[in-house]
């Protein structure tokens, strides 16, 4: 799982609403997997990131600092665009824990899977 | 050379009316049939009307073909109007063309018919490679003289006054006679404490000592049916109710001989020829699982050969021919079961199908179970095999993904294999399903996918540029679970964001062409007679469960007419069993259970082929996915009780309905 995919994952939980988001983020083993750098797509992603939560993911993880929002002119900054993209896309979080703010509910990430199902009385209807 | 191109000179009107008729001809078979004439000339011709499926044998037409020059081959399909011939070279083919178009020739019932020719590329049959008799199954050749044949059949009184014990009526397509025991139509079955008396005639106490005797038979019957049936009559595809008898079930041939068509529940037919005096043996596979029947027609497609005799009609086109069918006479020897039956098809079981309950579900919970049961725990299990067969992207879903704009934001809901996920790289792609092994697949891949129900989605509300959701909706048990589907779809878009949908659709055949789920099946037999015998499978079916009354019949039959009156209705009554669909034929139902024939080594062979060569088939295990197939206008309506979006499209694509809608 990425932390792109991690930033779009949100707690379905009966009765959690937007409470549900973030997903806390805990990894135990995790994989840079180098993606080839497209700097238009990272411009066009960073509007559609809330930036708190990847903050927040990024904190767990201990990665390199990600700036507290994004820079001024980001779209033609390529060391910030370069540091965006290997945050979003090249780390992969293989095994680890997505818990959901609200109900404390835990879901397993397995080889790189986060498992959201819920049982019945856990969903909404 | 083209015969469109005459325009240097003026047609005379029977000109025009011939070549307006060969034009349709033409389209015919490439819509239909999706063969391609070109329009100049080459050693092979199609001869439409000249087929197997409209009266004309092989030796009527290649008189009339050789004419012309030197036939190197005919090939006559089964059950087609059309036919395919191959001169030696193009010169002969040509004149076959000059002479033979717009020819009236006449028919084996007398009538009078006009070919159309056409060229193609090649005459080339698709081969269904040798099959094999169903398990279980045997025909003994001439196994009485022609002096027991004679005997037998004059041992049979047909005009005895109606003081007689023995069971006789004369049925809608044929006569009837019952000895031992009575067999009840209404319910397939025998009274087991009201044996008629008299037992079995002894003229057949005999035979049958003889045949023990010599082995082929391993049990001695106790009842015994006597059919007769004129040409064009004929008995519905059936299985004997397998708690009324026990495992072996002989039939004789007596009078003229009958094409007898055994069916797989997975539509594959296998016809076969029962020659005048020879026992049909019918155990195990081919007793229990397989159905049997006699399609009613005056000729049968039959190997054109002399030297063949018994078993399988092959599809051999080069060898196929039509036989008038004479009068015969059936007797069919069973043994009455005492206890119920323990075979190892409980599908098709009476005793057994108490185990099944598949029924319509009639509140959420119930419909959740059969959800759990029916589409999840079968995903999970089929997942690798049914990867396998889940590798070409549709045209439609990829035109949509590759025309969002670049950087969008994609759920694919129910990705399955994620063979969506890397259409489009300028995308952001993410794919969840329910079935953990096929999100692994996804992984192996390296999409982003993860597992989670498509009622609750663990995505931000209005996260997404664009979701699809493809072949997912149809899993859903009831109206409002479909709904609830759909708005939580809706949910995950941001305004102005789009959703693509698709659904199976109850129409398998659009504006007058056949999906390519029909298209694909390659039985050997016509599409009308597969669905016609599928429903009397389908009735059988449902008449065989103990717990079904005729109510749950009488509403079977109901919903197929709605259907038909183009009523579609799409309430179903509580507490029916779910038809089990035939593969490959039109849906009779618009809740059902689709069968996976399940292959557990789909590396091994990439393209399953369900049709091939039988006896190197192991039957794998057979999975049952619930379906809900959507009626025209149903997923459009069901999109429209949505309150916050606006339909872009809605169309229909390969046996589908789609529906691209927007979030406002």
């Amino acid at each position: 799982m990425r932390l792109l995919t991690h930033n779009l994952l949100s707690s379905h939980v009966r009765g959690v609403g937007p409470r549900g988001f973030p997903l806390r983020l805990q990894a135990t083993e995790v994989r840079i997997n180098p993606v080839e750098f497209n700097p238009d797509f990272i411009v066009r992603m960073i509007p559609k990131v809330e930036w708190a939560a990847l903050l927040e993911a990024a904190d767990h993880l201990h990665l390199i600092q990600v700036p507290k929002e994004p820079i001024q002119g980001y779209e033609h900054n390529e060391e910030f665009l370069r540091k965006m993209h290997h945050v979003l896309l090249e780390v992969e979080v293989l095994e680890g824990t997505l818990q959901c703010p609200e109900s404390g509910r835990v879901f397993p990430i397995s080889r790189g899977i986060p498992n959201m199902l819920l049982s019945d009385e856990e969903t909404e209807t | 050379m083209d015969s469109n191109h005459q325009s240097n000179y003026k047609l005379s009107k029977t000109e025009k009316k011939l070549l307006r008729k060969q034009i349709k001809a033409r389209h015919t078979l490439l819509r239909h049939e999706g063969i391609e004439t070109v329009s100049y000339a080459t050693q092979s011709l199609i001869v439409a009307n000249g087929g197997l499926g409209n009266q004309v044998s092989r030796n009527q037409l290649l008189p009339v073909l050789e004419k012309c020059g030197l036939v190197d081959a005919l090939l006559m399909p089964p059950n087609k109007p059309y036919s395919c011939v191959r001169y030696k070279t193009v010169e002969e083919s040509k004149t076959a063309y000059d002479t033979l178009n717009g020819k009236e020739i006449v028919d084996d019932l007398g009538q009078k018919i006009i070919l159309y020719l056409n060229f193609v590329e090649k005459a080339q049959w698709k081969e269904l490679g040798l099959q094999a008799l169903p398990p279980g199954l045997k025909v003994i050749e001439e196994i009485i003289s022609s002096e027991d044949e004679k005997m037998l059949l004059e041992s049979v009184n047909w005009t005895e006054d109606t003081e007689n014990q023995n069971f006789q009526k004369s049925l809608k397509h044929r006569r009837v006679k019952h000895f031992g025991y009575e067999f009840h139509y209404e319910n397939n079955n025998v009274d087991k404490d009201k044996p008629l008396p008299g037992g079995l005639p002894d003229i057949c106490e005999s035979i049958l000592e003889k045949w023990l005797k010599e082995g082929f038979i391993k049990h001695k019957p106790d009842q015994l049916t006597i059919n007769q049936y004129e040409p064009g009559h004929g008995i519905p595809a059936h299985i004997d109710t397998h708690s009324a008898f026990e495992d072996e079930i002989i039939s004789l041939s007596l009078g003229s001989e009958i094409v007898m068509d055994f069916k797989h529940p997975d539509g594959m037919t296998v016809p076969v020829m029962l020659p005048c005096r020879s026992l049909l043996v019918m155990t195990g596979e081919s007793r229990y699982l397989w159905t049997h029947g006699i399609t009613p027609r005056k000729f049968d497609t039959v190997q054109a050969s002399k030297g063949h005799k018994s078993g399988i009609i092959t599809s051999d086109v080069e060898d196929l021919t039509l036989n008038k069918r004479g009068i015969r006479t059936s007797f069919t020897f069973r043994k009455v079961r005492q206890t119920p039956c323990n075979c190892s098809y409980p599908l098709v079981c009476d005793s057994q199908m108490k185990e099944t309950p598949a029924s319509f579900p009639e509140s959420d919970k119930e419909a959740l179970q059969l959800e759990q049961d029916y589409v999840h725990r079968v995903y999970e299990e089929i997942a690798r095999h049914f990867s396998s067969t889940r590798h070409t992207p549709w045209p439609h879903i990829v035109e949509f993904l590759k025309a969002l704009p670049s950087g969008s934001l994609v759920a694919d809901i129910g990705c399955g294999n994620g063979k969506y996920l890397g259409i489009n790289n300028e995308l952001y792609m993410i794919g969840c399903d329910h079935s953990q092994n096929l999100v692994d697949i996804c992984r192996e891949r390296q999409y982003q996918a993860f597992v989670c129900d498509a009622l609750a989605v663990p995505i931000r509300s209005g996260s997404c540029d664009a979701c699809i959701s493809i072949a997912v909706i149809h899993h859903f048990a009831t109206a409002e679970r479909r709904v609830a589907a759909l708005q939580e779809l809706v949910r995950l878009l941001r305004p102005g964001g789009k959703a693509l949908i698709y659904v199976w659709a109850m129409e398998q055949e659009y504006n007058k062409k056949k999906s390519k789920y029909l298209r694909e099946n390659r039985t050997s037999q016509g599409m009308k007679e597969e669905i016609s015998n599928d429903a009397s499978v389908q009735e059988l079916l449902v008449k065989q469960l103990p717990n079904v009354g005729n109510q749950d019949s009488a509403h079977s039959v109901s919903s197929i007419n709605d259907f038909q009156d183009g009523g579609c209705n799409s309430k179903n009554v509580a507490n029916s069993k779910l038809p089990i669909h035939t593969n490959r034929t039109s849906f009779h139902s618009q809740d059902l259970l689709v069968p996976w024939h399940f292959k557990g080594n789909p590396g091994k062979d990439k393209r399953v082929e369900p049709f091939g060569p039988l006896g190197s088939r192991d039957p794998g295990p057979v999975f049952h996915r619930y379906y809900h197939v959507f009626c025209e206008g149903e997923l459009e309506a069901a999109c429209r009780t949505l309150n916050n979006i606006s339909i872009l499209q809605s169309y229909y694509d390969q046996g589908n309905w789609c529906v691209i809608l927007q979030k406002v």
